[in-house]
């Protein structure tokens, strides 16, 4: 198998990769939306999705379903070719993103080829996430033309000239950090955050030497919620505001794409943040023999939360859902045990924290948009250019006077 | 004997081209756009191909990512409709299309000899760091006098846009 492998490196290592990875991408954005639902319900002292399926987990199958057997209508005297093209540009380019991102250390191999642990390892990673992000306004943008309606023109001219403001303000608050690292790689990126202040504090970027990006993540994370079109910053798409904004005359199938596109653009920025500024798979904890135990966090955590499934679900109102929940409870279960065997621990350390961090982020975002009212327009561009940007030029300067004086 | 190499730039420069054709030849202003973001982020293709990893990178970024994001807000906003197609003139048919084809086999003749001593062997990739280190070394001087040219065009450009009454 090995020599297969190595004459034969992309069909045996990359491609699977690629599936799995892909795979998971689409799941947990199916899952995106339902924790969505559920968490925006909360904060609003409701329920959220509770009947389709225990706990109303089918409810992406159902939506998923829902929207494959919708009419799919094309306005008249629409223009064909833009029509077909903008949603299927949109979510390509948010799902290509995940391909340059660092799910853990590098030195993984999979039947004898070393490979980075992600797809690839590029010296422009970060550049080439930002040239997907800058590209992602054509969807937007031929989506609001092509309608051949008033509301979708309106609404897709807003958003796409809120994206590209607010596009450069996000990729200057990330020059801090590339003036810190030296370097645009992002497993360079993560793993120059390795090491802990005085033995127990780690040396994320937002607390890093010589100088915190305390700054610099809140623009990023500020310019990053309205570069993706999300609340407090989605009057574009604001069903008060422009019907739908730039994806009303959409149906069936081209809207989920959408959809699913401001999802994965959601996940890519959460990554971003992720890696930038708190470390990415890093863990918080120093890597000392005294805390050898926070390595049994990953397989602690997934235990417990399948006893705790267990434990609820058998006592649970539906039939369906009293067999289903602690079938998955017992799933949670196996493999907490299984991150505790010696062969799987090491490995699983890393990509285990990033996603943490990474859902902390999500739940952020979903936060923001639950509780916070939503910006005017011209609010909205005037905190875009006359804010953010020039607070971001000041952390560049700020940064660069700070790693000037620290050196000898 | 086709290298993957090789084969990369073929459908590269396919694109190119083809992409290039199509700006001409598209009645909608907004599929000329459309063509001409294909022809962008094919040339940008072709400089990764010749190791030049942050220029390609750039070139989505400035080119395919935010001038043509303008040049399609301006077509939106004119709303430019489609043009009608006419008949092409004698004089263009005989004359003009065939000189015209004989004339790009002449410079890529041309061209093909001029650059037959070069090699096939791919390029090193060149570092962000190498690049920035000469730029902002040897070139500094150019470099800041085309943020300059930036500038005075950008100050041109508002001025030009102005209202005549609101002096």
């Amino acid at each position: 198998m090995n020599e297969f492998a190595s004459q034969h490196p992309l069909l045996v290592v990359v491609l699977p990769k690629v599936v799995i990875l892909l795979f998971v991408l689409l799941t947990a954005l199916a899952y995106l939306t339902w924790f969505e639902r559920k968490v925006v319900a909360h904060i609003q002292s409701r329920w959220g999705p509770y009947r389709v399926g225990p706990h109303g987990l089918l409810q992406p199958l159902a939506d998923g379903v829902k929207f494959l057997f919708k009419e799919d209508i094309t306005p008249a005297g629409a223009d064909k070719f833009a029509y077909f093209l903008a949603p299927f540009l949109a979510m390509s380019l948010a799902i290509t993103s995940i391909a340059v991102i660092p799910f853990g250390p590098t030195g993984l191999t999979i039947f004898g080829q070393a490979t980075p642990t992600g797809i690839s390892d590029l010296n422009i990673g970060l550049l080439i996430l930002f040239a997907i992000t800058s590209m992602g306004v054509y969807g937007v943008a031929l989506a609001g033309w092509s309608s051949n309606s008033k509301y979708p023109l309106l609404g897709g001219l807003r958003s796409s000239a809120q994206m590209i403001s607010y596009e450069l303000a996000m990729t200057m608050s990330v020059v801090g950090v590339i003036l810190m690292t030296g370097t645009l790689n992002l497993s360079e990126i993560v793993t120059s955050q390795q090491g802990f202040h005085w033995g127990f504090v780690p040396r994320w970027n937002l607390i890093g030497s010589p100088m915190p990006q305390l700054l610099g993540f809140c623009l990023f994370f500020t310019a990053a919620v309205a570069e993706t079109n999300r609340a407090p910053f989605d009057l574009a798409e604001a069903e008060s505001e422009l019907v739908a904004g730039f994806h009303t005359e959409y149906s069936s199938f081209k809207f989920a794409m959408f959809f699913m596109a401001e999802y994965a653009s959601m996940i890519t920025v959460s990554f971003l943040a992720t890696i930038l500024f708190f470390g990415g798979w890093l863990s918080p904890f120093p890597q000392t023999p005294l805390f050898a135990w926070t390595h049994y966090i990953p397989a602690a955590a997934f235990a417990l939360a399948g006893i705790a499934l267990i434990a609820h679900g058998v006592r649970y109102i539906t039939i369906f859902g009293r067999i289903v929940l602690p079938v998955l409870g017992l799933a949670l279960f196996g493999l907490g045990v299984l991150f505790g065997l010696p062969a799987v621990i090491a490995f699983v350390q890393g990509p285990f924290w990033f996603l943490l961090k990474v859902a902390i982020f999500l739940f952020i975002y979903v936060w923001v948009r639950g509780t916070l009212p939503r910006f005017r327009y011209d609010q909205l561009m005037n905190f875009g250019w006359k804010l953010l940007l020039p607070l971001s030029i000041l952390n560049v300067v700020i940064t660069s006077l700070a790693i000037a004086m620290a050196q000898p | 004997m086709i290298t993957p190499q090789m084969a990369v730039f073929l459908v590269l420069a396919a694109a190119t081209v083809a992409g290039a054709v199509s700006l001409i030849l598209q009645r909608h202003p907004i599929h000329s756009a459309l063509s001409l973001i294909v022809v962008m982020v094919a040339l940008a293709g072709l400089y990764l191909l010749q190791g030049a990893e942050f220029v390609a990178a750039v070139q989505v970024i400035v080119y395919a990512g935010a001038i043509m994001v303008v040049f399609i807000f301006v077509i939106m906003l004119l709303n430019a409709g489609e043009e009608e197609r006419t008949n092409i003139s004698r004089l263009a048919r005989f004359v003009g299309v065939p000189l015209g084809i004989v004339f790009l086999f002449e410079v890529a003749y041309w061209i093909g000899r001029a650059t037959a001593h070069l090699g096939t062997t791919p390029p090193e990739m060149v570092s962000t760091r190498e690049l920035s280190s000469l730029l902002f070394r040897e070139y500094v001087f150019p470099f800041e006098l085309t943020s300059f040219l930036i500038l005075i065009a950008l100050l041109g450009a508002l001025v030009l846009a102005r209202r005549e009454d609101s002096d």
